[in-house]
């Protein structure tokens, strides 16, 4: 028997595989095809203070091996998340769940952050400075290493959970801002968000996507994930959750091999609903193929 | 409730110059209701096509579908024998727990296809079922001639007036005086607006957007309602007429 455990600041996963944010609601639609606590944990849908309902549709772009999407964090507000998502979800989830945290102002990150800590069935909370598809929020806070250590440190000051920064790949230097993070009290990083990207439909000479530009994500991105994990694993002590383009277990293994802890999936969701559970399902054997026993063994092995 | 499956297509040729007929074999105990969709996997193609199903019975659907871009040309290029990978029973559907006893089915180009299986669920339910199909001009159009052999009575408008009355499906509504007690519809906006806009009687319209999952994952296809927030693909495609934000 092979080991696919792995730990990520003490929170202990029967398996490293994460549906990532904003692919996976609140889990309602994902049981409908099966047992969701296969999974390691997930991250449910980015929340924010107040309920949003996000950017004008049309938000979705195909592309090759890959999509874009301008959802522009559509949820249902903090407080609807604790009082009426947390309670169905521990009906059908009975594992420590990601919460997955937006903002558009320090102290509303802050304000999130302190609510949902709380909350028991919370294992981790991942802030979210890195969503391409706000004005004034999201991103803006990601792609400076000052704004990040301060959303950081104002999260920090107010929780008891381990806290985890998801970054975004649209920046110059990916590992300043993770450093930034890590010397603020991040206790672990998550990366990547989507790649901001766009698409023209060439007949209507007209951006496909209402918002113009939307967050790129799909197998297409992974080669990019793979290689900022990597920078980021290297140059900081915390943990690193790996995430983009993953739709395989060889690409979880290959994520971890660059240096993450556990690995989020996230667009493959949406084309196969089955995909997580086949990742979480198809490890193991991958595990023996290649010869790995305990699959922490082989975090950042590649020099 | 909805399942991942693959179906094995029987048949696949056009209706017209750009819709195509294809009936596929599987599964189909998922599909409950007139007026849901499938979403389906191509190779070389990254997001799935959701494409409203015609007819079903135990074993067999039927999809019909127009030609619109690289995905429904792909489509169109399957031969018998060949499978594909659906996701079948998605979006709610049109809800027949209506007391109407002359309902009229409004079809707009494309959106003619889900109200076939309608048609002929409230056939058998004894009501008088009335269709208006619009199209551009007579070689669009399709299944006209179905709708009749089910025991519908059809009126058909061409834009250019080359079939029917001319003029959109309000027009012909207005001019035969059409008789019905309640509506369904599906087709471009602009015409459910306007059938909105001229009709006072109730009814149910099915919405088009632009899904990424198609099953309510990503909520790529949200719209807002007098009822809330809504996905097209999970609490639609069919929307009440009385919650519509236009």
């Amino acid at each position: 028997m092979v080991d696919t455990s792995v730990v990520l600041s003490g929170l202990r996963l029967d398996n490293p595989v994460i549906p990532a944010s904003g692919t996976f609601g609140f889990g309602n639609e994902f049981r409908e095809f099966y047992d969701i606590n296969i999974l390691g944990s997930f991250s449910f849908k980015g929340t924010t203070k107040e309920p949003r309902f996000g950017n004008p549709t049309p938000r979705i772009a195909e592309c090759s091996s890959g999509m874009i999407n301008a959802v522009g964090l559509q949820n249902p507000g903090i407080d609807a998340v604790i009082s009426e998502e947390l309670p169905r979800l521990k009906t059908f989830f009975h594992k420590p769940v990601i919460a997955n945290i937006s903002g558009f102002s320090i102290e509303e990150y802050a304000y999130c952050c302190e609510r949902i800590d709380k909350e028991e069935q919370v294992g981790l909370i991942e802030v979210n400075v890195s969503c391409p598809n706000v004005r004034h929020g999201g991103m803006s806070f990601g792609t400076s290493p000052e704004a990040a250590a301060e959303v950081t440190r104002a999260v920090k000051s107010v929780t008891t959970k381990p806290i985890y920064i998801k970054l975004s790949p649209n920046v110059t230097d990916i590992v300043a801002i993770a450093k930034a993070c890590e010397e603020a009290g991040a206790d672990g990083l998550c990366l990547i968000n989507t790649m901001l990207g766009m698409r023209i439909d060439i007949a209507r000479r007209k951006a496909v996507i209402a918002n113009t530009m939307g967050g790129f994500s799909g197998p297409a991105i992974f080669p990019v994930a793979v290689r900022m994990v990597y920078q980021v694993a290297k140059a900081c002590q915390v943990p690193v959750i790996g995430c983009g383009g993953v739709q395989s277990a060889r690409d979880v293994i290959e994520m971890m091999m660059a240096g993450a802890t556990a690995v989020e999936v996230g667009a493959a969701n949406l084309v196969n609903p089955y995909a997580s559970k086949e990742i979480v399902e198809a490890l193991p054997q991958e595990m023996e193929r290649l010869g790995i026993e305990r699959l922490q063994d082989i975090i950042g092995i590649v020099k | 409730m909805y399942k991942k499956g693959i179906y094995k297509i029987l048949e696949n040729y056009p209706l017209t110059a750009t819709v195509w007929r294809m009936v596929l074999a599987g599964d189909t105990q998922w599909i409950t209701a007139s007026g849901q969709f499938v979403n389906i996997a191509l190779d070389g193609h990254y997001l799935r096509r959701p494409i409203s199903v015609c007819d079903y019975d135990a074993e067999t659907l039927t999809l019909v579908y127009k030609v619109v871009g690289e995905g429904t040309a792909q489509m169109s290029r399957m031969t018998a024998g060949m499978e594909l990978d659906l996701l079948t029973g998605l979006g709610n559907g049109f809800s027949m727990a209506i007391d109407s006893q002359s309902p009229l089915l409004v079809g707009g180009g494309v959106g003619v296809p889900p109200l076939y299986n309608l048609a002929r669920k409230l056939l058998a339910e004894g009501k008088c079922v009335r269709v208006v199909l619009g199209f551009n001009t007579a070689s669009e159009i399709f299944y006209a001639e179905e709708f009749r052999a089910l025991g519908c009575e059809v009126y058909v408008a061409t834009a250019d007036g080359s079939v029917g009355v001319k003029g959109f499906v309000t027009t012909a509504i207005a001019e035969c005086k059409i008789d019905f007690d309640y509506f369904y519809a599906c087709g471009p906006i602009p015409m459910l607006k306007a059938l909105c806009d001229n009709v006072l009687q109730d009814g149910q319209l099915s919405f088009e957007e632009r899904m990424g999952c198609g099953f309510g994952g990503c909520m790529g296809c949200s719209c807002k309602t007098k009822y809330g927030n809504k996905r097209i693909c999970k609490e639609g495609p069919v929307l009440l007429k009385e919650e519509i934000i236009w």
